[in-house]
């Protein structure tokens, strides 16, 4: 492709704003363009318009309601976020978490990685002009959907995995639509393939397209799929496993290109470890009995049964209620790896029932920052590709 | 009565005039129900294709839906831009669709019938003997209304589209006149009608001498109509809506029937140069029906097209044509040329 030049002769540039009402920006992100012919020279990413202090909101609320909040962030991503908040608070108290709960928690952070690789790659596609493909990844996401619907009565902002556990337990009828879902899942993970990984169009369109070198991606404090796309292995889940992934059989996937190719390739990849991970978490969910609640009554209600018997119970329920979970003053960060990278909170707590702070590290924002090197000297119709392989979400970015 | 046979105007007696404007009105008729019925087809087969459902509540299967569309898009408010120029901005629309439908005018539909009780019904409207050459210079006035309505609008989008419309247009038509003169050198005809007359006479399709010309012509009338995957003059998710981003109501409705008009002309020119037009089913089929079938082959081969590939970026369309399918065609060219000689002689 460098045999065609572009260049237009006399310098000047042309101020373009792609959005932030602009049809395939992911939501409200605006880029400040200067063009010279359809080269982008510059491209400033402009944030903020989707800015609802959420961050602030927290501090307003109790450990619990401020799982609410977390789902909002990353829409795509609802219960992962629960996961990254809930793990921070869990290091506060220092609490054990049933073995059942983990195997959920696994089972669904990697139902939700599902639920937002389909979407990216389902978008990423409908950006390039491939219409069908965005249908039929948004056909499984609504199966995934109606799974999260059945167990916890939300499509997408369910809170159910909170500190100390999860909401309530998996039934054995969920578990066998989830393991209907799990089966049926890699024979449409070929079909996507099928159209798009070796449609000529496709690669001409992504190949080379957006690079971003292993370095750079470092420097800049990229995670996650563009980080894995340039070869770099570091996946949280292998590198510092938490919630039980170390006892689950995974690769990480990786690719050495670099570029929007790379990017989609790692994402299906990781779509079909996803698949293997959720069939192992069902596998052991159907031999891991027991509660999905810590026994730590500093940070769950007792069961109802006990009130009447209890007095100690009793007095935990009402505090639990009036005054919310109290964890010990101090400071906690347990990062997950969320479909877009590394996610984190940091829960600073001064020992109320409120936290003091709690700053999100959301991985669409430092990936974000990435795309004016990645963009610099493309096309705008370049641009389109490139804004899809990094796949942001404004609720994570702007928080 | 007599006085309409009588009165001469320019060479011609009103009563010629009189059939002419009629059979200008009914095909135009035809085909503007054409293009709203083709509205409808693309989105019922794309929703098959995509696990949708598509437009079903408007009368029985959607059928009333055009209509709704054509109504609503009629009672828009047709804004046009403060920065925009008045007259250009207005005009360009029309001309667009002015050549959609005057490149219809050459293309045979059917041969002339005789109905009793009338006289001859002729299925064509003109017998151009440069026929050929009368559609590639009308598809070259299309480009008109695409570059005009872009730079007219006063929009940075509308402008990007504009300018990747002229080069796509300019490098496609040379595509779509090369496939075009293997067709004339067999036949040794220019015009349409003659092309249909003389596979009709040899009782075979030309896609079987030129099938290398036939590929030409089919990638060629998908960037000449701007649709997928060569759609970059409107590309959706790059440019908001490219050259037609300021369009609103009516004038916008006429670029979409253009659109949808150019995607019939092509594939009755397609239906009549290579699959044989109404002299084509050989016996099977009436011959006027054999070209609405071929024009719905072609139609849904655009929808399916525009189902699975995605959209080309304007450098790769502009190599794609002058390294790939211009020396495709300038070889075509030379053993069609070295055969027909050898096979005349």
């Amino acid at each position: 492709m460098s045999d065609v030049s572009f260049e237009s002769g006399d310098g000047e540039l042309m101020k373009v704003n792609m959005g932030p009402q602009h049809p395939s920006t992911h939501g409200v992100l605006r880029l400040e363009l200067e063009l010279d012919g359809e080269i982008v020279r510059s491209c400033n990413p402009v944030i903020g318009y989707l800015h609802t202090g959420m961050e602030k909101t927290i501090e307003q609320l109790t450990y619990v309601q401020a799982v609410t909040i977390t789902d909002r962030m990353d829409y795509l991503n609802p219960l992962g976020n629960n996961l990254a908040y809930s793990l921070s608070v869990e290091q506060l108290f220092g609490c054990e978490i049933p073995e059942r709960a983990q195997v959920g928690r696994v089972l669904l952070a990697e139902l939700t990685r599902i639920n937002s690789h389909l979407v990216s790659i389902g978008s990423g596609s409908i950006d390039l002009g491939v219409t069908s493909v965005f249908l039929y990844c948004l056909r499984e996401r609504e199966k995934v959907l109606a799974l999260f619907e059945e167990l916890t009565g939300q499509r997408m902002m369910s809170s159910y995995i909170r500190p100390g556990g999860l909401a309530w337990d998996m039934d054995e009828t969920w578990c066998k639509h989830a393991r209907a879902f799990v089966d049926e899942m890699p024979r449409h993970i070929d079909e996507y393939e099928g159209i798009v990984t070796d449609n000529p169009f496709f690669r001409e369109r992504t190949i080379g397209i957006g690079p971003l070198k292993a370095d750079d991606a470092i420097r800049l404090g990229v995670s996650g799929p563009l980080l894995r796309a340039a070869g770099v292995p570091h996946d949280l889940r292998k590198v510092h496993p938490y919630t039980g992934y170390e006892r689950f059989e995974f690769k990480v996937v990786t690719d050495d290109a670099g570029d929007c190719y790379g990017r989609y390739k790692v994402r299906v990849g990781e779509l079909r470890e996803s698949v293997k991970i959720c069939d192992q978490a069902l596998k052991l969910l159907e031999r891991v009995t027991g509660p999905v609640k810590t026994a730590d009554r500093k940070v769950m209600p007792p069961p109802k049964s006990e009130l009447a018997t209890s007095m100690e119970s009793l007095i935990h329920h009402f505090k639990l209620f009036t005054e919310g979970m109290r964890p010990p003053a101090g400071q906690a960060y347990c990062p997950v790896e969320s479909p877009r990278g590394e996610l984190g909170y940091l829960v600073v707590s001064d020992g109320s029932g409120k936290p003091a702070r709690v700053r999100a590290r959301t991985p669409s924002f430092a990936n974000l920052q990435a795309i004016e090197l990645m963009s610099k000297g493309q096309l705008v119709a370049d641009l389109v590709a490139i804004i899809a392989s990094i796949d942001p979400v404004m609720g994570d970015v702007d928080r | 009565m007599s006085w309409l046979f009588q009165t001469e105007l320019f060479g011609f007696t009103l009563a010629n005039w009189l059939y002419f404007v009629v059979l200008c009105l009914g095909f135009i008729a035809v085909l503007l129900g054409g293009v709203a019925y083709t509205t409808l087809f693309e989105r019922r087969v794309i929703s098959l294709m995509q696990v949708r459902r598509g437009p079903n509540r408007a009368g029985p299967l959607g059928v009333l839906q055009p209509i709704a569309d054509g109504v609503k898009l009629f009672f828009k408010e047709d804004t046009v831009p403060r920065t925009a120029d008045k007259v250009l901005h207005r005009l360009a629309p029309a001309i667009s669709l002015f050549a959609a439908l005057a490149a219809f005018a050459v293309v045979p539909v059917g041969d002339a019938y005789l109905i009793p009780g009338f006289g001859t019904l002729q299925l064509w409207i003109a017998d151009l003997n440069v026929g050929v050459l009368y559609l590639l210079g009308i598809a070259s006035i299309g480009v008109y209304g695409i570059v005009l309505g872009g730079w007219s609008s006063g929009n940075k989008y509308s402008l990007l589209g504009a300018l990747r419309g002229a080069a796509q247009l300019i490098s496609y038509e040379i595509v779509l006149g090369m496939s075009l003169v293997g067709v004339v050198m067999i036949t040794g005809e220019m015009s349409l009608r003659g092309i249909v007359q003389w596979q009709a006479e040899h009782q075979i399709p030309l896609v079987l001498l030129q099938p290398v010309g036939f590929v030409l012509f089919v990638v060629g009338m998908f960037a000449e109509t701007n649709r997928a995957p060569f759609d970059l003059v409107e590309a959706d998710t790059e440019l908001v809506a490219g050259f037609h981003t300021e369009y609103s109501g009516f004038r916008f409705g006429m670029y979409m029937m253009s659109e949808y008009m150019a995607m019939i002309t092509v594939s009755a020119v397609a239906t009549s140069l290579f699959l044989g037009g109404w002299g084509g089913p050989f016996g099977f089929l009436p011959g006027p029906w054999w070209v609405v079938v071929g024009v719905i082959l072609f139609l849904f081969l655009f929808v399916w097209v525009r189902a699975t590939i995605p959209r080309l970026r304007y450098d790769q369309l502009m190599r794609f044509s002058w390294s790939w399918l211009i020396p495709l065609g300038l070889v075509n060219l030379a053993v069609t040329a070295v055969l027909v000689v050898l096979l005349d002689s």
